[in-house]
């Protein structure tokens, strides 16, 4: 097992479990920042995974593809912030009916398409592109690592930069912050909470479409029902223990790339049963969590001085 | 009017929606390089005037002249955009940016898509120091004091072109050097031409600094005078004086032997560990009313909070007929006989979304009269409900009907109702005729006498010094946690000697006949 883990395909597939984990993260960091949790990460993401299928199958283009997904992405956050910012659904509820919309559409939609209910392995999608960088390819182990990778992992770091310069660099990331930390305060400076509010599930809702797209343009080859597998809720608690920002984000998400990468290996190399492997991923959500939370709870006893 | 005048705000009226009048023909006129008072208790309409003037609420009646010209103002930007601009007692702050950002949040300077960061912190710096503001702009708003927060805010509004500028009692989260401070800034904002809005009650203060000042009560103006034309114990009589006073026919007092409230050197901390209540101690037989008057914020609502048990940080001790309550829970000490009308009947007093009769019965549903092993008992409840509506007067549709729907007077004689329906020895009322009909109020007085002449133990805090003078038989002021006034002769007392022991400008060492030890 040893052997397996220091291999560079370990690595490798650290960095391509992380992928579709931090799109979710980034999108559920920036929702938080403005203020509203985006529990409907997970609907989009399994949405955006069967659409990208779709279209890049009926574009021939796996770009064409991408593009269609991100902007049905971000109408899905658009849907899920019409249904909070005006007509007051609860945040939680409105995201709920949004990812059982998933669960269920998502299955007839492809039935629709494939004739097949489980995956869509007779449509001809086109996976985004791995890159190979040359030079680097050469370098023994790292180049193994980080050459062939599917572009969408790098636009996930490079996501990462863009959106932390447009958090904390620019007038609108700035009015997003002040709205979800005192929405009064900005109002009082005559900044719209429900306009920043509105571009912020926007954006969410195109980022989480691009995870999704990665699950089934990248990481594998078609969609399967489910697939999305929970990555959506498990944003939700990387972006909390990364505290909504995007650099944290990243560092949080590669933990669970890592437990993910951890669950593969064990999978073909240890005796204990494939089920409870299977379940690493989310009991490492669990203990991130509390680890996290008493963390934070000692914190806050120390600074209200005992 | 004078050549100086900046502002008029003439004759204006703002009825609620619940018909509260707020503000009733109220006239205000500020001018050029002034610091200007607005003087009243809480709840006397100052905070309605100046949401008025700041584009928060809109008038029913009444116009605002600003340098000449009738203005509408509809929103808190509108108001910004004309040049008033107002500092909230709860600052409107984003606690995580600096102080530069927070001073330019909204109207970034930006350089290409990004915000210009060293123009903001520049910008932000020079205006500090145009106004001689101490303040290192690149800190983050969650790591500097209070102080410093309020100055950020006038900063903020400096900034954003104010001339004149509302400071919605500014000094009430200030310790006393801060505060000293501030008054050398707002000296300064004076002589640079600003005229300044200063809402407070506290009388020493505005004599210290402001030009002038307007007094109101019960929403009106009580006119406008020039500070030092006018003693601190005309201003207490123009700020709490009452026009009528309420008759009740009061029984010889029969007080019981037993002391049914003692409570001994009593000091409690709120949760910023502020000392709200401090070494109190009084006692409290049946048969009596105990009035606590006193400004809003001295610790009337700690201390209430602690008696009833929903506080239970406290040092000292506090005996209910004779058992200490330190470790018995709300329940334990509601079956002691202890009912509480709280402060605010909508927030604690009430579950607005149940009905009158689930509300009737929220302290007592468990009781084998109500209540089975397993089921409530359906039809005594309704029975019961039935009377209580009846006896109380409550003007209601059904039993069934939410309590929200209800009206301010009928929500409250609902919580009187429930309270006084478990027969109790001691009753402590909160305010209890705040914002309701005269009707409703006299009802819930008389109730309160009814008890009293039947061996009750009152405890009376009202902002309604009629009430408290009507119904008091000892009485108590209470300022800054203490008890700065006592007297076990409620008729002797003037309105006068009222006032200044509530703002503190009377403060007695010697309390005598608050315990009967």
């Amino acid at each position: 097992m040893w052997s397996a883990i220091l291999s560079p395909d370990f690595f490798s597939t650290i960095l391509r479990s992380t992928t579709p984990i931090l799109f979710a993260t980034l999108a559920s960091s920036i929702a938080s920042k403005s203020g509203i949790t985006n529990m409907a990460l997970e609907g989009i993401m399994l949405f955006s995974a069967l659409f990208g299928v779709i279209f890049s199958s009926l574009t021939s283009s796996a770009w064409m593809g991408l593009i269609i997904t991100m902007v049905i992405g971000g109408l899905i956050g658009l849907i899920l912030a019409f249904f909070v910012l005006n007509l007051k659904t609860d945040e939680i509820l409105a995201a709920i009916a949004i990812n059982l919309t998933a669960t269920g559409g998502t299955v007839l939609i492809m039935v629709a398409f494939s004739g097949d209910r489980g995956v869509s392995s007779s449509i001809k999608s086109i996976s985004a592109p791995e890159v190979v960088i040359p030079l680097v390819k050469d370098i023994p182990f790292l180049g193994e690592v980080l050459s062939g990778q599917n572009i969408l992992t790098w636009i996930a770091i490079i996501a990462v930069i863009l959106l932390h310069l447009f958090l904390y660099k620019t007038p609108l990331g700035l009015a997003i912050r002040a709205v979800g930390e005192n929405k009064d305060a900005a109002e009082s400076v005559g900044i719209s909470s429900r306009k920043i509010q509105y571009i912020a599930l926007v954006l969410s809702g195109v980022l989480a479409s691009m995870g999704g797209f990665f699950l089934s343009g990248g990481y594998m080859n078609m969609f399967t029902k489910d697939m999305s597998g929970g990555r959506g809720f498990i944003a939700l608690a990387a972006a909390s223990m990364g505290g909504n920002t995007p650099v944290g984000s990243l560092l949080v998400s590669l933990l669970f790339g890592i437990a993910q990468a951890f669950a593969n290996i064990m999978q073909l190399t240890s005796m204990i049963p494939y089920e409870i492997v299977l379940m690493v991923p989310y009991l490492a959500t669990l203990v991130g969590l509390a680890i996290f939370y008493y963390g934070q709870k000692k914190k806050k006893e120390r600074l209200s001085g005992k | 009017m004078n050549d100086q005048t900046v502002l008029q705000m003439n004759h204006i009226m703002k009825i609620y929606g619940n018909g509260v009048v707020a503000n009733e023909d109220v006239s205000l006129e500020l001018r050029k390089s002034e610091i200007h008072a607005l003087l009243g208790e809480n709840g006397a309409g100052k905070s309605t005037l100046m949401k008025v003037l700041f584009g928060i609420e809109a008038p029913d009646q009444g116009e605002i002249i600003l340098k000449g010209n009738p203005v509408s103002i509809k929103s808190p930007q509108d108001a910004i955009s004309k040049g008033i601009g107002m500092v909230h007692q709860h600052f409107m702050l984003v606690p995580s940016l600096t102080v530069a950002e927070n001073i330019i949040l909204g109207v970034a300077p930006k350089k290409g898509l990004f915000i210009d960061m060293d123009k903001a912190v520049e910008a932000a710096s020079s205006i500090a120091k145009e106004y001689n503001f101490d303040i290192d702009v690149k800190q983050k708003v969650e790591d500097i004091p209070v102080g410093i927060k309020q100055k950020v805010e006038i900063l903020k509004a400096l900034y954003r072109g104010a001339e004149i500028l509302i400071l919605d009692e500014p000094t009430a989260v200030l310790t006393p050097q801060e505060t000293d401070e501030l008054f050398v800034q707002l000296l300064k904002l004076r002589e640079k031409g600003h005229t300044i809005i200063f809402i407070s009650h506290k009388l020493d203060e505005i004599k210290k600094i402001c030009n002038r000042a307007t007094i109101m009560r019960n929403g009106k103006s009580m006119g406008t005078y020039e500070v030092e034309n006018i003693t601190t114990q005309e201003m207490s009589r123009l700020m709490v004086g009452h026009e009528v006073s309420l008759q009740f026919e009061k029984e010889e007092q029969k007080l019981t032997d037993e002391v049914f409230l003692k409570v001994r050197n009593l000091t409690i901390n709120n949760s910023q560990g502020v000392m709200k209540v401090d070494n109190l101690s009084f006692d409290l037989k049946g048969g009596e009313i105990l009035g606590i008057a006193g400004v809003e914020g001295n610790g009337q609502t700690e201390l209430i909070d602690t008696l009833t048990g929903l506080n239970k940080k406290y040092k000292g001790e506090i005996l209910v007929k004779g058992k200490d309550i330190q470790n018995s829970s709300v329940k334990d000490i509601r079956e002691m006989k202890l009912a509480h009308i709280p402060e605010d009947r909508m927030t604690s007093g009430c579950a607005k979304d149940l009905s009158i009769q689930e509300n009737l019965f929220s302290n007592q549903y468990k009781d084998g009269k109500f209540s089975g092993r397993f089921m409530m008992k359906k039809k005594a409840i309704e029975k019961r409900s039935d009377e209580l509506i009846k006896e109380y007067i409550i003007k209601c549709k059904s039993r069934k009907q939410n309590v929200g729907m209800l009206s301010g007077g009928n929500i409250q004689k609902v919580i009187v109702a429930r309270e006084f329906s478990t027969q109790p020895d001691i009753i402590i009322a909160n305010q209890p005729t705040r914002g309701i009909d005269v009707g409703a109020a006299a009802f819930i007085r008389k109730r309160l006498l009814e008890f009293r002449d039947a061996g009750c133990a009152v405890i009376l805090i009202s902002a309604d010094l009629t009430e408290i003078f009507a119904l008091s038989d000892r009485l108590a002021v209470m300022y800054k946690g203490k008890f700065a006034g006592f007297f076990t002769d409620v008729e002797k007392v003037t309105e006068d000697e009222l006032g200044q022991h509530m703002l503190g400008i009377k403060r007695d060492d010697v309390l005598e006949g608050v315990t009967y030890d």
